[in-house]
């Protein structure tokens, strides 16, 4: 079996600028969704209370509200989470409210009005946490990135480095793009899942950069969008059938990780998509365009020639 | 040219059998227990045991396996059921002197403890149970010592004689003591240096006044909050042995915060009140005037009242309180210079110092009680067990003071600062006490800054999920390999199966704690590890179609894969590195797993497919096609 019968070098590069111009929009779009609706920031940023109630039937979310709002819990959340008997209930981490004990009194206030009500899960995160866990986050992503260069650089050459953190954050910015539009909860599993895809895509272009490396040193005649066109295009089967593996494998989280593994599921989803896309035709363009030359391959021809000799 | 060397395959074998070893605690599954413990004043041993087997017994109840070891006693039972019933039959026969908990402990066969082979450990979020994190206010603290040392300072310069004018705590921190003059300043620095060394001195002058600003120096800082912090370590351990909680987690955290993690704990109301509890210590004389027979058929005396020491043992105190814990700085157990016997070393503040030193003074020979207090909020029960509603429908909550005597010894001699309580059992009786003034003494509050709670059907549920995206995931990309790769999309699949073997494994024995997110990162493992073998068929396809043999191929593709999957597999590394070191709770979880499982997908996705591989073609002198799928673009 085999789906990609591909014998001649698909001339991506001709339409590196129609690419280029595709993902510019889209991460402007992304940054815009940003910048109005701003990310939905689970408990785990903003501090506050977080709990999952279910109930022996479906459950009357007015009426849950109702209940909370006449015990002086005006600014509270209720929503359906996975069946309809589960309700989510959060509550912001104002200065009032910024006590461990505020689940206890709330189970009790849903208990005497229900006695069915049983608590599933709690979460309740002070504001200094909040705040602690937001600087942490925004921190790890500087750092993965930096990370990411850094390596690229020793293994490559710079300009492959910032290519790929390039074309990688402008992953990141799309997902968190999604979230925003769709105001999906954006807690701090979904920022590991972000920062995994970081990782993850990164891959791809080094698959790709691999394979221009070892182009120049056997297609010497070609010019550079030839070597590039033949890179990705040898590589491509490679690539769909990786992201379509590591996809099923997300997939089955989807439908069966539960409510919690949703979202990181969804984020780990759209960055495996995007990854194709970015890594492939994003980050090419931009190491043609730093100007990638045979010279600046040479001295890490080097570094290959040792790393074949590996077992 | 596709052949390992005997010593390979070894080594592949001494990786893979081991791990598979560590692997299988894994697979059995968890027996429904209850686990019985000692409280403050009493000890699990032999006896208890056959006292807890005969109460089975007698209600009919099945054992599966009993054991004692120093934590306590552990019985298995055949389900939850059974497991209920006998905790309410064995807390029944052994009263409230001993903790019975539930607890789920691993089915595992005893043999693999002698290799220390044990199932993952399950963070709480697959368990079920309780996480706080509190936080020790250390500016309180720190407040607290300085007010003390505004009495220590006024005693110290008052007995050596140096006059001063005023000594007081500054709002923003520190101590000023004022002076007439510039000599009498000077003086009283060279005291305060000599009698009180962990304060810093800056001179000072305001126009005629004098004065002197005395601080904690850094390091005398840093010992406060340790204190501050083991204090409140000490205490929680008490009250959560109160709880009955299996395996409680109580940790430092950073320099001035507390971990606790309580397993299976499902009340978390009580959990908190608990945890919130303040405990004091009061010190009254012991009233030896009056008859002690009288005052228990209910003729207490004015100013006296009745308490009870450890043991249970009625004993009457006068109520008025000498000093109080606030007034302890330190406690230690130690020996006894002259005897030999275990004593607890106590030292008091100039406060506390002036008291003791007086009222032993005036009482040698008689005797002096510490009385432990808690004082506790309780919700009013009815006698049902559902609790009271009060005026806003709220239940009502009440304060609840327990108290206990935990050592009345003798006033030998007048004492100041520093005392020693001798006459004790044993060694193990002063750690105890030692332990009980440390946590009564509490110098600082304590605040919940954060907390996860799981219900242990949630954590039930969530384990199903986990287990049920990874192998769902696994089948499907496996059934795809092999379709499309065929026999190397058999090896591929195996390598996998390795890694996920392997990873367990690591896991198992680094006892590192399985989180949900860390579940999910199983499953993206096992999706990310096939890239490495998909890139090794893929060049092997196109090293065929370019005209080379087959062996030459194998050679080929394996040669020019590695490097690409070392480089992939360090970024993704990177992240997962990353992650560990700002994450906490369930994201380290992911980031733990995702980095182990790099690891081992380096190892078998290359080695192992190799391996197998090289077993299936490498003897082979002739091979007409690889069976590797399609690869004549036809």
């Amino acid at each position: 079996m085999e789906f990609f019968k591909i014998r001649k070098d698909i001339p991506f590069m001709r339409y590196a600028l129609v690419f280029n111009v595709i993902s510019l929009i889209t991460f402007l779009l992304a940054v815009f969704f940003l910048a109005t609706r701003g990310l939905n920031f689970g408990v785990d940023f903003t501090g506050g209370t977080v709990m999952e109630v279910s109930y022996p039937q479906a459950a009357d979310l007015s009426k849950v509200r109702s209940v909370l709002e006449r015990s002086g819990y005006t600014d509270v959340t209720v929503q359906n989470f996975g069946g309809s008997r589960d309700v989510l209930i959060r509550l912001p981490g104002k200065a009032n409210l910024a006590s461990a004990t505020i689940s206890d009194t709330v189970m009790e206030v849903l208990h005497r009005d229900d006695p069915g009500a049983q608590l599933r899960r709690t979460e309740f995160v002070g504001p200094q946490v909040g705040r602690e866990l937001y600087e942490n986050g925004g921190l790890a992503l500087l750092f993965v990135s930096i990370g990411i260069v850094v390596y690229l650089w020793f293994r490559f050459e710079w300009k492959f480095g910032v290519a790929a953190i390039i074309a990688n954050l402008h992953d990141v910015v799309i997902i968190l793009g999604f979230f925003a539009f769709f105001q999906w909860d954006f807690s701090l599993t979904v920022l590991a899942a972000v920062l995994a895809i970081l990782g993850y895509s990164v891959n791809e272009s080094v698959v790709v950069f691999d394979r221009i490396r070892e182009n120049f040193r056997k297609m010497r005649a070609a010019t550079i969008p030839q070597i590039i066109d033949n890179a990705i295009t040898r590589t491509m089967s490679r690539t769909i059938i990786t992201h379509g593996s590591t996809q099923l494998a997300v997939l089955s989280m989807l439908f069966f990780g539960g409510e919690t593994l949703h979202y990181f599921a969804l984020a780990l989803t759209i960055g495996i998509l995007f990854g194709i896309y970015s890594s492939v035709l994003v980050a090419s363009p931009i190491v043609m365009w730093l100007g990638i030359s045979r010279e600046d391959m040479l001295p890490a021809k080097k570094a290959t020639d040792e790393a074949d000799t590996r077992p | 040219m596709n052949r390992y060397p005997l010593w390979k395959y070894l080594l592949i074998l001494a990786i893979v059998v081991p791990g598979f070893i560590y692997f299988l605690p894994n697979l059995y599954g968890e027996d429904p227990a209850i686990q019985v413990s000692a409280t403050r004043t009493t000890k699990v041993d032999a006896t208890t045991l056959s006292q807890v087997e005969a109460v089975l017994k007698h209600d009919g109840i099945d054992i599966v396996r009993a054991q004692r070891d120093d934590k306590g006693i552990k019985i298995r039972f055949r389900d939850t059921d059974t497991q209920l019933k006998a905790r309410e039959a064995v807390q029944r026969a052994l009263g409230d002197n001993y903790t019975v908990a539930l607890n789920l402990l691993p089915a595992t066969p005893a043999w693999f403890g002698w290799i220390n082979a044990n199932p993952m450990y399950l963070g709480l979020d697959l368990r079920g149970g309780v996480h706080f994190l509190m936080q020790v206010d250390m500016v309180a603290a720190l407040k607290k010592a300085e007010e003390r040392y505004v009495d220590d300072l006024r005693s110290v310069l008052r007995e050596k004689k140096v006059r001063y004018l005023t000594v007081t705590r500054l709002e923003s921190g520190g101590l000023e003591v004022r002076f007439r003059d510039a000599a009498e300043r000077d003086k009283g620095r060279e005291v305060i240096r000599r009698e009180l060394p962990e304060l810093g001195l800056v001179d000072g002058q305001k126009g005629n006044e004098y004065f002197l600003l005395a601080r904690l120096t850094e390091q005398a800082m840093n010992e406060k909050r340790k204190l501050a912090l083991d204090q409140n370590i000490i205490a929680l351990r008490n009250r959560v042995n109160e709880l009955g909680v299996a395996e409680p987690v109580i940790q430092q955290q950073g320099i001035d915060r507390i971990v606790v993690q309580l397993p299976g704990v499902q009340d978390t109301a009580k959990a908190k009140e608990i945890l919130g509890r303040t405990a004091t210590l009061e010190i009254m004389l012991v009233d030896e005037e009056h008859d002690l027979t009288a005052a228990l058929s209910g003729h207490v005396p004015p100013g006296s009242g009745l308490y009870k020491d450890r043991r249970g043992r009625p004993i009457l105190l006068k109520k008025q309180v000498i000093y109080s814990g606030d007034n302890i700085i330190d406690a230690a157990a130690g020996f006894d210079g002259q005897g030999g016997g275990p004593v607890a070393h106590i030292t008091l503040d100039a406060r506390g110092a002036a008291i003791n030193q007086r009222i032993t003074g005036e009482n040698v020979g008689k005797r002096m009680a510490v009385v432990y207090i808690e004082v506790k909020s309780e919700t009013q029960l009815d006698a049902k067990g559902n609790p009271v509603l009060g005026a806003e429908g709220k239940p009502v909550r009440n304060r609840v003071r327990v108290e206990e005597v935990i050592t009345s010894p003798v006033i030998r001699e007048q004492i100041g600062k520093r005392f020693q309580i001798t006459g004790l059992d044993s060694t193990e009786e002063a750690r105890d006490l030692t332990l009980l003034l440390r946590a009564g003494a509490l110098a600082a509050p304590v605040e919940i800054i954060e907390e996860r709670t799981i219900g242990p059907s949630l954590g039930a549920e969530n384990i199903q999920r986990g287990f049920h995206s990874t192998w769902i995931g696994f089948a499907a990309i496996g059934v795809f390999m092999i379709i499309y790769y065929l026999v190397f999309g058999v090896t591929a699949v195996l390598a996998l199966g390795v890694n996920v073997v392997l990873l367990v494994a690591l896991l198992s024995m680094l006892q590192a704690t399985l989180t949900l997110p860390g579940m999910a990162a199983i499953a993206l493992t096992v999706g990310m590890a096939i890239d490495a073998n998909v890139l090794i068929n893929e060049r092997i396809r196109e090293e065929l179609r370019n005209g080379n043999t087959p062996q030459a191929s194998i050679h080929a593709g394996y040669e020019r894969a590695f490097g690409t999957i070392f480089d992939s597999n360090i970024t993704t590394l990177i992240a997962g590195i990353t992650l560990f070191m700002f994450g906490s709770g369930p994201v380290r979880g992911f980031a733990v797993v995702l980095c182990l499982g790099i690891i081992t997908s380096m190892f078998s996705g290359v080695m192992v497919s190799r391996a197998l591989v090289n077993l299936i073609y490498g003897g082979r002198r002739k091979i007409e096609r690889l069976a590797i799928g399609n690869t004549q673009w036809k």
